[in-house]
């Protein structure tokens, strides 16, 4: 091994795994945590939902497709650190168009491969999740220790603000629905969704209130997925309270817990939460389930709801929370991603659930 | 919902005698579904030629049949039996024909037997190529250009009309026999006369070459409410041209984006839901085009395949166990995930290892076949080897062929070859490909050239190159000195699954050398778990693998 290639990932409670670097040299820091899909790479370090987060791919070859033009969910990655069993040393796709390797290099981030993830993925299990460093600067584990657990990790951290967009933009300025997204740090496929099924979209930064929302007309909001905590997001929550009632609202993740938050229901971090692509989820009404895409290190406490809220879908693997909706409000919300990308298409049918709800041929 | 009470007896048929192309592979598939349907309580009438198998035990049935599969004779078990049910999806291939015309020739209706699994309208689909390309285009799906033919004059008229070379692929037969690639018309004429003679409808099917296309396999399962789940993706390392059971395979795919996979997921939902599959496994299995990504069906199993065998050992989800439940009523949300048990079957699986399944040949015993491999199949068994790396997986792979390999060696007589010869054992595959691709590498041809030539993905072939570099890295120290091999080499080799034996050749010394050298330096396998959830859950009657890595589960 390369003296400069070294480079050290050291978890908060002193547990160290050494790699090789790949990417940017340099030292960061973040919520360790894995992801269980085997392809989706590019897909999930350009998901802003990742900010303040190094992750693991549990797959142990990463990277054999490379990164193309076509796979982006936002303009650019927001991982702090990506963390591999094996980088393929070459890429091989039709569409492919640099390297993992090279991405990285562009956008300064630290990737470390020859770890055994699977050692590291089972000690975030056992353990919870945790904060780490990736170093290739510093060698001495107790000054890692110090970093990582000195660190501001994800909880209670308006991540939001970060990864929000400045300004208000036309996703898509034709279409049937007017559509306004609340960008909580959305991923392109939400938005892609929206205007294949016929939006017109305007994706609006975090902090917009729910009057300027509503000077704009639309026929829907959608509060999108995002990073971190949802308790560090009143702001967001109070728009959603202002907006609940008065038009159709669809929620996904962190938007989810956004409008559970507004509507009287509290939030609780999971033990090493949910990121993935094969998470069974029950539709409690139809008794259908959906392989889900899953991407939150925090849920909604179920029992903190108010009567008025139904639960319409239930996580298979451990029974928490998946989705909402109001008895008489014309409002529901998904815990998992319909949007995917990556993972599996089953639950796409929400977007056009959210269709008709506009249309106002269904309740929520 | 719960499990039917309206049946009591089911008749399963199993395979028969081992043939190429239906081997072990159903008797595991049906000795689980055997077990899983005594264990609800079921009475079981069992048929199956073949007396050396674990499914025909005394205590694997209720009542056992060796007799040979015939309709004839599963129609005086049934006369005798008068079971409920035909479970006919287990017992491969001959199991489904068996059904097919039992339920044609009207003796099911005859004795109320209600085939479960599949039905004949689902086994006509997916087997009459006409009626499944039609079925295919219906639901928006690609498919390779083709026509059919019932006589050689017909078989002459397609074949103009579409080109060569060609793929001629004859209906209802087993293993692709009587099927074959022609390049020109002499091959032609032969291989569509012995098709339309092997097939059971005197029927063939000619179709638009794929051949050098990357091929995938999806393991798709479906229950009465409809849910679907894939329980695997596979890639073939050898492309389209050479049949899946002589291929070299991967699960899972390896060079797939997500969105690309994803496509082809979709495909396979709408392709179970179409056909009418309404419980149980399939197998179906897709090229794509490496230069732009096309995608086209090339055919679907509606019954427990040879690579669902596979598939449930490379992820820990039996898939014939299920299939077997999920005929009798139950949804994959009513069965527990035997290995992590706190959660349902409803699920898709997710590997954290890599899984190699290498083809068994004997040539030898079989003189005067032609060792070439097509789209029939010739290899009698195969190989399933896991790793965390490709490397490590193949290398154990080649190993465990038990012919003599220690790992990615020459082939035999290597020192002779021209390399016109060299070239020629790329181009045309052959059981020993995968080590005159090692050969070639080692001669310094490029990673690209060899991708060329054998139209496999450059993504493995630069796999193999790594192999090779460690090798010569390895090499070197006959020269430096084995002593001072150090540790990060060692290791490296072992974690991409060099044997103690073949490091002990590449350096001239003997193995008890290499493995205390190894234990000095602290170089000790690692056993991990096959756990269905890359160690998201904890697992509780998991199996294991060795690895190189830091940390031990066993």
């Amino acid at each position: 091994m390369k003296a400069n290639n070294r480079a050290l990932l050291v978890l908060e409670d002193g547990k160290v795994f050494e790699g090789r670097a790949f990417g940017a040299r340099k030292e960061t820091t973040g919520e360790v945590v894995f992801n269980t899909s085997m392809m989706g790479y590019q897909e999930i370090l350009t998901d802003p939902s990742y900010k303040g987060q190094i992750v693991t791919m549990t797959y142990p070859l990463i990277g054999n497709y490379g990164i193309n033009p076509d796979d982006f969910e936002s303009s650019k990655p927001w991982v702090e650190g990506f963390v591999v069993r094996e980088k393929s040393r070459i890429f091989s796709n039709w569409r492919g168009e640099k390297s993992l390797e090279e991405f990285l290099e562009e956008y300064n981030i630290i990737g470390i491969e020859g770890v055994d993830t699977r050692a590291l993925t089972r000690h975030i299990r056992l353990q919870g999740a945790m904060k780490g460093v990736i170093s290739t600067c510093e060698n001495d584990i107790k000054v890692l220790t110090e970093k990582a657990r000195s660190c501001p990790g994800v909880v209670g951290v308006d991540l939001v603000k970060e990864v929000t967009c400045q300004e208000g933009y036309w996703w898509k300025k034709e279409g049937n629905y007017r559509v306004v997204v609340v960008d909580c740090g959305v991923k392109y496929n939400i938005l892609r969704e929206l205007s294949s099924l016929g939006c017109q979209v305007w994706v609006t930064p975090a902090d917009t209130d729910a009057d300027s929302i509503l000077r704009l007309n639309p026929d829907g909001v959608v509060f999108s997925n995002g990073p971190g905590d949802p308790a560090a997001i009143p702001y967001v929550v109070q728009t959603a309270k202002n907006l609940i009632g008065k038009l159709p609202i669809f929620g996904i993740c962190l938007g989810h817990q956004v409008i559970s938050q507004a509507l009287g229901g509290k939030t609780y971090k999971l033990k090493f939460g949910h990121h993935g692509g094969n998470h069974p989820v029950k539709d409690t009404r139809t008794g259908k389930i959906a392989i889900t895409v899953q991407n939150h290190g925090f849920c909604v406490d179920v029992n903190s709801l108010p009567p008025e809220v139904e639960i319409t879908h239930i996580n298979l693997y451990d029974n928490t929370l998946e989705g909402i909706r109001h008895h008489e409000l014309p409002l529901f919300s998904v815990q998992f991603h319909p949007e995917a990308s990556p993972g599996p298409h089953d639950a796409k049918y929400l977007f056009k659930h959210f269709i008709e709800l506009m249309e106002g041929k269904t309740d929520a | 919902m719960p499990k039917r009470k309206d049946i009591k007896k089911i008749l399963i048929i199993g395979s028969g005698p081992i043939i190429i192309s239906q081997a072990c592979e159903f008797d595991y598939s049906g000795t689980q579904a055997c077990k899983a349907l005594r264990e609800e309580g079921y009475e079981i009438v069992l048929v199956n030629s073949n007396p050396a198998t674990i499914m025909t035990d005394p205590d694997m049935s209720d009542r056992t049949y060796i007799e040979p599969i015939t309709p004839e004779v599963v129609e005086l078990i049934i006369k005798k039996e008068r079971p409920d049910a035909l479970l006919p999806t287990l017992g491969g291939q001959t199991g489904l024909n068996i059904g097919a015309i039992l339920a044609k020739r009207g003796v099911l209706e005859r004795y109320g037997v209600e085939m479960i699994g599949a039905n004949y309208k689902v086994i006509s689909k997916s087997e009459d190529r006409k009626l499944f390309r039609e079925a295919m285009r219906g639901i928006g799906l690609d498919v390779p250009k083709s026509g059919l033919a019932y006589s050689i004059q017909e078989a002459r008229k397609v074949a103009r009309e579409i080109g060569f070379p060609l793929i001629i692929r004859p209906s209802f037969t087993l293993g692709g026999t009587g099927g074959g690639v022609a390049y020109n018309i002499d091959e032609f004429e032969e291989i569509a006369a012995r098709g339309l003679d092997s097939s059971l409808i005197n029927e063939i099917l000619i179709e638009e070459s794929v051949i050098g296309w990357k091929e995938y396999e999806l393991e798709v399962m479906r229950d009465k409410n409809d849910n679907v789940v894939i329980v695997c993706s596979i890639e073939n390392v050898d492309p389209m041209g050479v049949h899946t059971g002589d291929s070299i395979t991967v699960a899972p795919a390896q060079t797939l984006t997500d969105r690309e996979y994803q496509k082809m997921r979709d495909a396979a939902i709408k392709i179970i839901r179409e056909v009418g599959v309404e419980t149980g496994g399939s197998n179906i299995q897709f090229a794509v085009n490496p230069e732009d990504g096309r995608m086209v069906v090339i055919e679907m199993n509606p019954r427990v395949s040879r690579s669902s065998a596979l598939a449930s050992k490379a992820t820990g989800f039996p898939i014939a166990k299920i299939a077997a439940k999920l005929a009798v009523g139950y949804t994959l949300d009513e069965i527990p995930n035997d290995i992590t048990k706190e959660t349902p079957a409803c699920f898709e699986p997710t590997i954290d290892y890599c899984v190699v399944k290498i083809p068994r040949f004997t040539f030898e015993k079989f003189p005067g076949t032609d060792p070439t491999l097509t789209t029939s199949m010739k290899s009698v068994g195969e190989v399933m080897a896991i790793g965390r790396t490709f490397k490590e997986a193949l290398q154990k792979g080649l190993r465990s062929l038990e012919i003599g390999l220690d790992g990615l060696a020459d082939p035999p007589g290597v020192s002779s070859l021209s390399s016109n010869d060299l070239i020629q054992k790329l181009i045309i595959p052959n059981a020993e490909r995968m080590l005159y691709i090692g050969c070639a590498l080692r001669k310094g041809m490029a990673v690209s050239k060899v991708s060329d030539l054998t139209k496999i993905d450059p993504w493995f072939i630069e796999n193999i190159k790594e192999i090779i570099e460690i090798e010569k890295k390895i090499k070197d120290f006959t020269r430096k000195g084995v002593k001072n091999i150090p540790a990060s080499v060692l290791r490296e080799a072992k974690q991409c699954g060099f044997s103690d034996s073949q490091l002990a050749r590449l350096l001239d010394t003997d193995e008890i050398f290499i493995r205390k050298m190894r234990k000095e330096k602290k170089i000790r396998p690692v056993y991990k778990l096959v756990d269905t959830c890359a160690a998201e859950f904890e697992a509780y009657t998991p199996y294991f693998y060795s690895t190189y890595e830091m940390e031990d589960e066993a």
